[in-house]
């Protein structure tokens, strides 16, 4: 039994120790917002915050979360867009879909731990997440324009 | 905002699609689970060819919480003939096994599936399946003559030939020629790279068959599943939801897809599959592997007289759709944007032990990677600006309309304006001086250019979509299409053309795709085609519906349908705008109160059309980018990237826009960073994220775009452009580092131009 802390509520799920923290949330607590792209902590995809930092959940497990603090893209807000996500509408920053969870998750911490980042420091905290369909251009802006608003 | 922009159409209207997508509610495959549902995975060969010696699952199979393992034993009987309705019934195909079938021909051959209560399970019990492999020598090299064959039953490796055929006018041309420039240019194998792998989830109910796919096409599953089981099509429904990218590796279901479906049937219950990413690396379909031998012939004045092209593509071991080959839309387009007077192409596919080709946006595209660096190696040695060469050469509108070498017609396209917008974007002359400056201090910057015509494939079984619109009771609006919107925005930009052209709010209307049991018949989105023939279905069904609308509202109005005009979802009388009614009271007559309409008055507000394409509409686009060449180091670095396109009356310029870009960051990667490498004995070496580089958010340039307007000769004027952006791309990478590095005697015909590739050019060149 492991008890974590997800979204801001408890939860408990019975998982074997090398399940991963990704795996976790999508079949066991049905959070499915959290995707996965490669399964070896190169694309970013799986990003979820453990205690406000960025982490590849992926990578965990499940039980190295216990009683840590769990952020995943569905928790981000209440209800509406966060400024992070209505700047990647703004910026058509996202076109599949399917990295866009893991990118929101990583510009929301990337931007609260470096609010005036410059062009080379943006792309620099951008450059742990993959897309392919977007070529970036309105991933790059969005950011921007979150970082700026 | 574009010179045609209409309320919606034209604008760039921020997407439906969005706020489910950014909050992490998409309903992805693997997002899919149900009650009893068991999950698959496949054991695959680790051998690129060789004879099954022994197969033994029966430990797997015994492993608690697995319920089967299943081989080609079980699964390959019965099986009917797989074939891709664009490629017809009769195309040249490989051979079909599901699942390896006593000998495996690649690595990343799919062996057996177990299937289990868990993904983790049934790994688990797939090391348990005890695989003895006798190898044999593999055919890896187009060129090879051993003897040995992929498929023992073809009796070939060389599949889909277009021999070489004599051609007096080509032979002409050459002989007479005052300049002939020949080269051969090496594409690399690279990859689709979807951040989604495939995956599918199939279901049988008493012969009914539901299948939920990661597809660009619903209803090639369908009709595939339906033509390989067996099974009449009405019973088999597939449904897609949002789907993670294709680029065209998921335009077809293949060989695990099948055997999903098959499995499920045997075991009676639900079954998933999502693969993981090496194995998408591995064994998904692969891409671009080619060499091109090209030949131009020129007159004293630098004009083309002649062009030749013998092609060469390595299509792998179970190639798709078809026999994987592109030559024939390759020989179509080759002439490109120039004026060329005869043209000759040969062209053979040839098998390897290698996981097989599939389509990936541009397939064909090695037409315009050769063209454009031969124009670019042609113009070095006529000591010419390459701008000048292609200016000399390029169909301008007065030249149209203008049938090329190979027969096709163009007319409404714009590659002379193209070209002059791009050099005059990137700055083109002062480049020049800027570059020359540069080599004064030792530094190596280029320029180069990549100028194409790009097919909006709408021949045969693509030439028609279906677009159902209903106006609701509530007066809401309903756009059913059969179309496959995978990052394309669709739910947007079909939406946009509804709201134009029936008058209905945006907001109000709901677009549903997807689903075989009710969308009209589509072929899926890819080919650069939606804007043309989807956008024409929405159009003409959006129009058609406008007018029940007018004969329902002029009765409530007592007016004149001509005298009437239809806006944000209500029918007013002109010039008076009180007399009104809304879409809401226009459904409650037309639905509920029609005994009071005239008796005349078509029944419902439910319209479904099919419009149908000609069988190519053509867009054109031309690139220009700068890099800057470290000669010690070989690093390549992009300064700028300018793309001025032209695809007619643009629906959603942003959407254009991110078309664009994630084309020409995918032909980066290509040219620069992607290599999908196998070893001398047919075993992949990059078959991770960690091998298989893709560009980053720091690797890629600014791109700026751009944009002319050709409305194309259809109703709203759009052309198809999805494709274009990974196409020139890779040439006029190459053709900026060539001429960054043409001081140096340095020059290179293989891709990808790595940083130790670059600086063995320099080296051989300075010996």
């Amino acid at each position: 039994m492991t008890d974590l802390i997800v979204n801001g509520q408890s939860r408990t799920v019975h998982v074997d120790a090398r399940k991963t923290l990704a795996d976790t949330l999508r079949e066991d607590l049905g959070l499915t917002g959290t995707h996965l792209g490669c399964e070896h902590g190169a694309c970013g995809a799986c990003t979820v915050l453990v205690d406000g930092a960025a982490v590849r959940s992926c990578l965990m497990f499940a039980v190295q979360a216990a009683r840590h603090e769990v952020t995943t893209v569905e928790g981000l807000s209440c209800d509406g867009l966060t400024a992070v996500q209505r700047a990647f509408q703004e910026e058509h920053g996202l076109q599949c879909g399917f990295c866009t969870p893991g990118f929101v998750v990583s510009v929301t911490a990337f931007l609260r731990d470096n609010p005036e980042p410059t062009d080379d420091e943006l792309r620099e905290g951008l450059s742990g997440n993959l897309c392919r369909c977007t070529g970036y251009q309105g991933i790059v802006n969005a950011a921007r324009r979150a970082a700026g608003s | 905002m574009t010179a045609t922009a209409g309320r919606f159409v034209g604008q760039s209207v921020r997407r439906k699609e969005d706020p489910r997508l950014l909050t992490g509610r998409g309903r992805y495959i693997d997002d899919i689970a149900g009650p009893g549902m068991l999950q698959a995975t496949f054991v695959r060969s680790g051998v690129a060819r060789g004879r099954i010696a022994a197969l033994d699952v029966s430990a797997a199979a015994a492993l608690p919480g697995v319920a089967a393992v299943f081989t080609a034993a079980e699964l390959s009987g019965g099986l009917g003939r797989m074939w891709q309705t664009m490629m017809g019934r009769d195309a040249p195909m490989p051979p079909l096994h599901v699942l390896a079938d006593g000998d495996v021909r690649f690595v990343g051959d799919p062996v057996a599936v177990v299937l289990a209560e868990s993904r983790y399970l049934a790994e688990d019990a797939a090391e348990l399946v005890e695989l003895d492999i006798e190898p044999l020598p593999p055919v890896l090299d187009v060129d090879d003559e051993s003897g040995e064959l992929v498929h023992p039953e073809l009796g070939t490796n060389i599949t889909d030939v277009i021999p070489p055929a004599e051609n007096p006018g080509v032979t002409a041309a050459f002989t007479s020629a005052a300049h002939v420039v020949e080269e051969t240019f090496h594409q690399h194998r690279y990859l689709c790279v979807p951040m989604e792998t495939r995956g599918l989830v199939a279901r049988w109910d008493a012969g009914q068959l539901t299948i939920w796919a990661s597809t660009q096409s619903p209803h090639e599953v369908r009709a595939i599943c339906s033509r390989v089981l067996g099974v009449p099509e009405h019973r088999i429904r597939v449904v897609m939801g949002d789907v993670g990218g294709g680029f065209g590796q998921k335009m077809f279901p293949m060989r695990e897809e099948l055997v999903i479906v098959l499995a499920a049937r045997r075991i009676g219950r639900p079954v998933k599959w999502i693969e993981d990413r090496n194995e998408n690396l591995l064994a998904a379909g692969h891409a671009r592997e080619e060499r091109m031998t090209v030949r131009f012939a020129f007159a004293d004045d630098a004009t083309i007289t002649a062009a030749a092209a013998e092609q060469v593509e390595n299509v792998g071991a179970y190639p798709f759709p078809g026999n994987g080959s592109t030559a024939q839309a390759g020989a179509m387009m080759f002439p490109g944007p120039y004026r060329t007077p005869h043209m000759s192409y040969a062209a053979r596919a040839v098998h390897t032990n290698t996981c097989g080709r599939c389509a990936y946006r541009g397939p064909w595209l090695m037409e315009t990677v050769a063209r454009e660096q031969l124009m670019d190696l042609a113009a070095r040695q006529l000591a010419m600006d390459p701008l000048e060469l292609r200016r000399r050469n390029v169909i301008t509108k007065a030249d149209q309309p203008f049938t090329n070498a190979a027969g096709i017609t163009y007319d409404l396209i714009s590659p002379g304006d193209t070209l002059e917008q791009a050099a005059e974007l990137i700055g083109y002359d002062e480049f020049r001086r800027t570059q020359a400056r540069a080599l004064d201090e030792g530094r190596y910057l280029g320029i180069g250019l990549g100028l194409y015509v790009e097919p909006s494939q709408s021949h045969g079984p693509l030439g028609s979509e279906g677009a159902t619109v209903r106006i609701e009771p509530d007066g809401r609006v309903a756009l059913v299409m059969g179309t496959a919107s995978h990052g394309q925005s669709l739910e947007t930009t079909m939406s946009q053309v509804v709201a134009e052209h029936l008058g209905s709010d945006l907001g109000d209307i709901t677009f549903v795709q997807g689903d075989t049991a009710f969308v009209p018949y589509g072929a899926g989105t890819g080919g650069s085609r939606s804007a043309v023939v989807s956008a024409g279905a929405a159009r003409a069904a959006a129009l058609t519906l406008r007018e029940r609308v007018l004969r329902v509202a002029a009765a409530a109005l007592e007016a004149d349908p001509a005298d009437l005009d239809v806006r944000d979802s209500a029918v007013h009388v002109r010039g008076v705008p009180t007399q009104s009614v809304t879409f809401a009271q226009v459904a409650e007559l037309a639905y509920f109160g029609h005994g009071t309409l005239p008796e005349d008055t078509p029944f419902g507000l439910e319209v479904t059309e099919r419009f149908k394409a000609p069988p190519f509409t053509f867009s054109n686009a031309c690139h220009a980018c700068t890099v800057e060449v470290d000669p010690i180091t070989g690093q390549v670095t992009i300064l700028r990237y300018v793309v001025s396109e032209d695809c007619g009356v643009m629906i959603n310029p942003m959407v254009v826009e991110g078309q664009i870009a994630g084309g020409v960051v995918q032909g980066i990667g290509g040219a620069l960073y992607e290599h999908m490498v196998y070893d001398a004995d047919g075993n992949p070496l990059t078959a991770t994220f960690l091998d298989y580089l893709l560009p980053t958010a720091a690797e890629v340039p600014v791109l700026e775009y751009g944009h002319l307007e050709t409305p194309s000769a259809l109703p709203g004027g759009a052309k198809g452009m999805g494709e274009g952006g990974a196409i020139a791309s890779p040439p006029a990478i190459a053709n900026a580092i060539n001429d960054a590095l043409a001081p140096l005697g340095a020059y290179l015909n293989r891709q990808p131009f790595t940083p130790p590739r670059i600086v063995a050019a320099i080296e051989a060149a300075s010996r």
